[in-house]
């Protein structure tokens, strides 16, 4: 663990200065990725030119969903995003490489190609949050102030478990892979919309069985001060930390076992 | 027979060799089909009629992008690129063929091999749910040439960012540029009708509408006769231009490349 904490940024530094080789390249990948990172923020102004509530929602609360939703998300990606190419190192058998490193799979291949790209995504999302925050009609007392920064960890942790466990997929059943998009950027576009927009049985699914309700939803129900539209307890508010713990002890032995079931191409 | 049909066979071949791996594509493309069926409702229940639509157009135009998104490859690429980062191109120039007619080729039959799996599902399981304004036979028959334009418009757009690679030899800058235009202009963050003002009429004259939203159009059944004309006349007259265009590029290229032998 100790370990991992000092190669990281080791690795991560390396593959900087790589990316920095091709300034031009460089500037105008940060600049594509900031961009289409802001097009569903885009997206969300779009609708609001054209009615002031979404399903019972007003711009700045499904801005303060986007923001939370989209910064949890990006972060996740910074740090682990590059998983998902996990797959490819398997087709090609360069995975065989990265275990006789002494260095742990997961680190070297979450470090690799880690560009400033992926950093500038965090922008708009931040953005989002900064300039809607104090304009929140919230009565901030502190278990809410303290409550954003406890769901921007939790969220982030939660995605940061669902790409390791897409990543343990991919050691397992390669082919379904593009499948598994649904849940890491498919649950990253779901979270950015109130969940009273879609089906009862589908936020039931979400809340259950992947619980992406506990990225923005849950914590956000008692930031905003809303009823849960499933009644479900208002306990499950401040349920993200644990939520998220138990996803990464899911991840974790998802991930050890999916490394124990690999067994190279033997070419 | 010439060679590029028989480039396209085989590419149809090779993009169906997969199919599960497709059909894994499949079910990531329904999942957003449904999440955005759902914010498109929420909106015209607000705004009911708005652009012209429906709500059952809205929830329609949602399942057709997501059926579109394998076939026009809207989130960009073209094998091409990996080729020209490598060298191989020199073995493509080397072809007695045209560079870009071979790699259309081949790219029509990607597009026929990604409709069938990955066009399919998304409608299939949007229409079991959801109700969908599905065409008559005619209308499909529209469709279909309406797609087959957008897969051309949308190839010569890819090969021009490819090309790009013989200048700028780190092309995944460009790329990142050029997913934001077509993700935006094309219909596929929003219906281009929500558009508001200026920004809509702008996006229905840039070459991505001709990608998503005018092939959606044909299929809602909002042309009629000379319209219907006019649609694919917007969708050609692209295709030609920035055919053209990548023509010339190729022209430039073959002057400019040096594949450095080892």
């Amino acid at each position: 663990m100790g370990d991992a904490l000092r190669l990281y940024p080791l690795l991560a530094w390396t593959w900087l200065r790589a990316a920095a080789q091709f300034p031009l390249s460089m500037a105008l990948l940060c600049l594509g990725s900031a961009a289409v990172a802001a097009l569903d923020l885009v997206a969300i102004l779009l609708l609001f030119e054209h009615t002031p509530r979404i399903a019972g929602f007003t711009a700045a609360q499904v801005l303060f969903l986007y923001g939370t939703s989209a910064l949890s998300f990006t972060l996740a990606d910074v740090l682990l995003g590059s998983t998902e190419r996990l797959g490819e190192h398997v087709r090609r058998g360069t995975l065989d490489t990265m275990l006789v490193r002494p260095v742990s799979p997961l680190v070297q291949i979450a470090t690799e190609d880690f560009s400033p790209r992926r950093m500038a995504r965090l922008l708009p999302a931040a953005v989002a949050l900064g300039c809607v925050l104090p304009r929140l009609e919230v009565d901030w007392d502190a278990g809410r102030v303290a409550m954003v920064p406890v769901m921007l960890i939790s969220g982030t942790v939660i995605f940061a478990a669902l790409w390791v466990l897409t990543a343990s997929v991919q050691l397992v059943a390669l082919d379904m892979h593009p499948a598994t998009k649904s849940v890491t950027y498919g649950g990253a576009y779901l979270t950015q919309y109130p969940m009273t927009l879609y089906a009862r049985e589908f936020v039931r699914g979400l809340t259950f069985v992947i619980p992406l309700v506990f990225v923005n939803w849950q914590p956000a129900l008692y930031v905003l001060d809303r009823p849960d539209p499933l009644g479900l307890p208002p306990l499950l508010r401040f349920a993200s930390p644990a939520v998220a713990l138990a996803l990464c002890a899911v991840a974790a032995l998802a991930w050890r076992a999916g490394l124990r079931h690999y067994r190279s191409t033997g070419s | 027979m010439s060679v590029y049909p028989w480039v396209a066979t085989y590419a149809f071949r090779r993009y169906t060799a997969y199919p599960l791996g497709a059909f894994a594509e499949a079910v990531t493309n329904t999942v957003f089909g449904f999440v955005r069926a759902w914010v498109v409702l929420a909106l015209w229940e607000a705004r009911p009629a708005l652009g012209g639509y429906a709500a059952i157009d809205a929830v329609t135009f949602c399942f057709i992008t997501q059926a579109m998104i394998g076939p026009v490859q809207i989130f960009g690429g073209l094998e091409l690129t990996e080729r020209i980062r490598s060298g191989d191109v020199s073995i493509d120039l080397h072809r007695p063929v045209n560079l870009q007619v071979w790699w259309l080729a081949d790219d029509l039959g990607r597009a026929a091999g990604t409709l069938l799996l990955r066009g399919v599902p998304p409608m299939l399981a949007g229409a079991l749910v959801f109700p969908l304004r599905l065409p008559d036979a005619a209308g499909w028959a529209a469709f279909a040439a309406a797609v087959t334009l957008a897969v051309v418009t949308g190839f010569a757009l890819r090969y021009l960012v490819a090309m790009a690679m013989c200048w700028l030899h780190d092309d995944r800058g460009l790329q990142a540029v050029a997913l934001v235009t077509s993700m935006f202009f094309s219909g596929m963050v929003l219906p281009l009708v929500v558009f508001p003002g200026a920004l809509g009429t702008l996006a229905r004259a840039l070459p991505w509408a001709a990608l998503i939203q005018v092939p959606a159009d044909v299929f809602l059944g909002k042309y009629s006769g000379a319209e219907l004309l006019g649609a694919y006349g917007f969708q050609a007259l692209w295709a030609v231009v920035l055919l053209g265009a990548g023509q010339a590029v190729t022209a430039a290229a073959r002057r400019r490349l040096v594949i450095h032998g080892g």
